[in-house]
């Protein structure tokens, strides 16, 4: 090979770091382009959405008049959907995801489980509620609830919080599990005091991505039966005469903030365009609270692992 | 972990205390079906419920006729919104899970075939022009108006119409074409009107239809285009009167509940239907639809209390059809 001189090096030195610079532009206009996005998204629904922002329109029922129309009904409704939800999948996921990594010995039927719920993650949420409409509300006989809506968005995320479980326990060192094995302690001893609390950031982020995808979808909850008009509440917990039982508002008709917003798009009146804007702006920020609390959960979380 | 299981129950507490205030124990009136019915229903669910002072709960779902009917069937609703008549396999399912029921018209729909408002050679259309443009033989061969009517000029057609799922698509085919869903596939559909609404105000040589109420909320930036009747030879465009007076044929028809007789044994049911029937002409102008006359009203009161069960069209849904007949026939199980 011959010596490059000086000026040659130099020159692909300055061609090396053009094309530095040519990706990092790149980079950053796809950055920018996807925020804009997201930020024009908003702003729309704002300017468009701006004039409902009272509080009437988080304390008034639907209405056939625009103006007075509000989403009492379905926030509630979501926020107890998802309330439902979480209960149901964060539990069962979690223990599934550590059997998983924790116990379950290598072998086919393990491996075949685990291709099943990667590929579950890939079904179409509609078929979710096919399936729930014919198990929970017929079967089960649960109706058009809140806990049939509930159960069904916990089947939906439940592939979500699994493998994001895993991925959360498989990033912690086996020194860590070595060690506490080697001081004494059991399996369960390690999961409970070691695997589990590390990984709980992790989790979380699992359970935030998994709620943020259920309080938008609305095919299933169509399916199993959710309602569009509802002026009333669920039942709270020992009001009401004959005092309501701890429990009775799972068995409530409801309605929730997709739907609504979906059936305020598709009226005649345009004026419901307003509420409809308002209303996913209300969405959104259910959401993007949602990913602000699991942040600072994990921030805080992370804070106190010492390895 | 403690710390954070300290604020879910906080949570929880305070998602207690903020619905205490609104519950109370009280009877619910079930309603699904129809997304056409539903803005009547929905308004008069929400001034019934207004009167009632809560005392009485009306839930109104859109699960679509087809969908309203097969709860009905099944038992699990007291009231179904239908945009048709009930077919004659939702009657056997009725009759097989023992529901009976009274069908009762609220209101009309009349479908409206819109243009652009810059359009300014149609004037009018026959139902056979109609056809040519709609029947499935025209897809992919009339592209342009002038193949439609030799005076209209050689520009290109731009349809848009209701979804295949949709009552109105069943409609105006029937009433159209001659045979129910029978449509050419090549033009822009939607379920949701509101598309539709833009589709037809953005190009001047669209041609799109849907529900009256979509029609007149947007006056501004759609013509509606009068349709000759074939029974007088006169074109007529759809208006509240014209609709009403039954000469905007053959594409009004009226809209439907149906209440299960067993639900009518409960004095909440009984009030919400006669709240319905008295204040219903009132809101279905309020949200756009045209009223039926006093009569058809007071007809249903009368058919639920003599307890006049069954359908009067026997499973088939019928073109033209006044609402006068509808009122005087015979109801069939």
């Amino acid at each position: 090979m011959k010596a490059l001189t000086t000026e040659e090096i130099r020159a692909v030195i300055a061609r090396g770091k053009l094309r530095d610079n040519l990706f990092k532009a790149l980079g950053i206009f796809c950055l920018s382009f996807a925020l804009l996005v997201i930020v024009a998204l908003i702003a729309d629904m704002v300017i468009k959405g701006s004039e409902r922002f009272t509080l009437d329109f988080f304390l008034n029922f639907a209405s056939r008049r625009a103006t007075q129309a509000g989403i009492l009904s379905a926030w509630v409704g979501s926020l107890l959907v998802m309330f439902v939800t979480a209960l149901a999948a964060v539990p069962l996921g979690v223990a599934a995801g550590l059997y998983l990594e924790e116990y379950a010995k290598r072998n086919w039927i393990t491996t075949v489980i685990e291709i099943n719920i990667t590929n579950l993650a890939a079904v179409p949420s509609i078929v979710y509620g096919l399936l729930a409409l014919g198990i929970f509300v017929y079967q089960f006989g649960f109706g058009q609830s809140i806990l049939s809506a509930g159960l069904t968005l916990a089947l939906l995320i439940l592939p979500i919080i699994i493998v994001s479980t895993r991925e959360a326990i498989r990033a912690i060192p086996a020194m860590i599990r070595e060690g506490s094995m080697a001081v004494g302690a059991t399996r369960w001893q390690t999961c409970r005091y070691h695997i589990v609390p590390y990984a709980m950031p992790g989790i979380l982020t699992g359970v935030i991505i998994g709620l943020a995808r259920a309080i938008g979808e609305t095919a299933p909850i169509i399916t199993i039966g959710a309602l569009t008009f509802i002026a009333f509440l669920p039942p709270a917990p020992f009001a009401g005469e004959p005092a309501a039982g701890l429990f009775d508002w799972v068995m409530a008709p409801f309605t929730v903030m997709p739907i609504q917003i979906f059936n305020w798009t598709s009226r005649p009146d345009p004026a419901f365009e307003v509420n409809a804007a308002a209303a996913g702006f209300v969405l959104m920020a259910m959401v993007l609270s949602m990913n602000a609390v699991a942040i600072y959960l994990r921030y805080k979380m992370r804070k106190n692992i010492k390895w | 972990m403690i710390k954070n299981s300290k604020v879910v129950s906080a949570l929880a507490v305070a998602g207690i205390a903020l619905f205490a205030s609104h519950a109370a124990q009280a009877q619910v009136i079930k309603v699904d079906g129809s997304s056409t019915v539903y803005p009547i229903t929905e308004a008069v669910a929400e001034e019934f419920q207004k009167a009632k002072k809560n005392a009485i709960k009306v839930t109104v779902g859109i699960s679509g006729t087809g969908g309203g009917f097969k709860k009905f069937c099944r038992d699990e609703i007291d009231i179904a919104d239908a945009s048709r008549p009930i077919t004659k396999k939702e009657m056997d399912d009725c009759k097989a899970a023992g529901v009976e029921y009274i069908e009762m018209p609220v209101a009309f729909d009349a479908l409206t075939v819109v243009i652009n408002p810059k359009n300014t050679f149609l004037k009018e259309a026959t139902v056979a022009e109609m056809k040519t443009l709609w029947e499935p033989a025209a897809q992919g061969k009339i592209m342009k108006w002038n193949q439609v009517n030799p005076a209209w000029p050689d520009a290109p057609v731009k349809l848009f119409g209701a979804g295949a799922d949709s009552g109105t698509f069943e409609y105006f085919t029937e009433a159209m074409v001659g045979k129910a869903k029978s449509s050419r596939g090549d033009y822009t559909a939607s379920e949701d009107d509101n598309v539709l609404v833009q589709g037809v105000s953005r190009d001047v040589n669209a041609i799109g239809y849907f529900g009256y109420a979509y029609y007149a909320e947007n006056t501004g930036k759609l013509k509606a285009l009068p349709i000759v009747s074939p029974k007088t030879g006169k074109a007529v465009e759809p208006s509240p009167a014209n609709v009403e007076n039954g000469t905007y044929q053959p594409l009004s028809r009226p809209i439907f509940i149906y209440v299960k007789a067993k639900s009518l044994e409960k004095p909440e049911v009984k009030e919400f239907i006669e709240y319905y029937m008295k204040d219903g002409a009132k809101l279905t102008k309020e949200v756009k639809y045209v009223p039926l006359p006093p009569s058809a009203y007071t007809g249903n009161i009368e058919h639920m209390n003599k307890k006049k069960l069954g359908t009067v069209f026997g499973g088939q849904n019928e073109i033209g059809i006044t609402i006068e007949e509808v009122m005087k026939r015979e109801a069939k199980m």
